[in-house]
């Protein structure tokens, strides 16, 4: 139907190139563990290689099957991304900090 | 965010070595000729825990996320109230038992503000600022963890699944 062509329009853009070509070199990510994170791995930081593209989560995927004890905390903790809470969708870059938060308890 | 309001506010996330609060320090740090009010806060650690006894606590923190969280909440709090200064120090390493682990102060013309304000800032120290305490027992030791951060972890899974059902309604407070 024609009554709302100029909404119909968009369709011609699926052939944009946004999905680069994911030959890029790997980005290299480091890690820290804090309090009870530490505590099931063992090491207070670690560096992972992922490839260019990957998210916060993609991370976390990668960290449950390096130290499965994470398991854990999985469903308590949160990530954060160069010193701010981010979600796993979160795109990293290289160089990236990405902080295992556990439960916190300031105060 | 504006120079000005930072230089009015300290923060202060104490390492091991610091000893003890020094109380007088924040609350002189936000007394102002042109406040009515000055309100604090101190938070102090408690011998017992579920019936067991406490022998020390140890703090540690993300320390740069933590300063950053915690001048982030203070931006946020001179948001919603008209403050002259405020003051947030939080200690790390061990604590004795009875002694202050974290001190909050903030001043206003009038005290409701200022009430309020000290209230939101150790509230949101409570939710959002990467610090943890472990607490030692005679025969063992257990990392603690804030309601405050769970209630939020919660409440931010509930609304930010895959679908894409994002309301823009008024429901913000």
């Amino acid at each position: 139907m024609e009554i709302a062509g100029g909404l119909n329009d968009g369709t011609g853009e699926m052939n944009e190139s946004k999905v680069e070509k994911s030959a890029g070199q790997d980005i290299k990510i480091k890690v820290l563990f804090f309090a009870r994170a530490r505590d099931l791995t063992g090491v207070s930081e670690t560096s992972l290689e992922m490839p260019d593209g990957s998210t916060a989560g993609d991370c976390m995927r990668n960290l449950l099957v390096k130290f499965p004890s994470l398991q854990e905390i999985y469903n308590s903790m949160v990530l954060a991304i160069n010193e701010e809470y981010a979600a796993e969708s979160t795109l990293l870059t290289s160089k990236d900090e990405l902080a295992i938060i556990p439960p916190i308890s300031g105060g | 965010m504006a120079s000005a309001a930072a230089e009015m506010d300290l923060v202060d996330i104490l390492d091991a070595s610091s000893g003890p609060i020094d109380i007088a320090r924040y609350v002189d740090f936000v007394r102002d000729p042109a406040a009515g009010a000055i309100a604090t806060f101190e938070g102090t650690t408690r011998d017992t825990f579920e019936g067991k006894l406490v022998e020390e606590l140890r703090y540690e923190a993300y320390v740069p996320m933590a300063a950053r969280r915690l001048a982030a909440i203070c931006a946020e709090a001179r948001g919603s109230w008209p403050l002259l200064r405020l003051a947030v120090a939080h200690r790390l390493g061990t604590v004795g038992v009875g002694e202050a682990s974290v001190f909050v102060a903030a001043s206003a013309v009038h005290r409701a503000e200022a009430m309020e304000a000290c209230r939101y800032l150790i509230d949101e120290v409570k939710a959002s600022v990467p610090i943890w305490k472990k607490e030692v027992y005679e025969n063992g030791e257990v990392w603690k963890e804030n309601k405050e951060f769970l209630e939020r972890r919660a409440a931010h899974h509930e609304m930010d699944p895959a679908h894409e059902l994002k309301e823009t309604s008024n429901g913000e407070e």
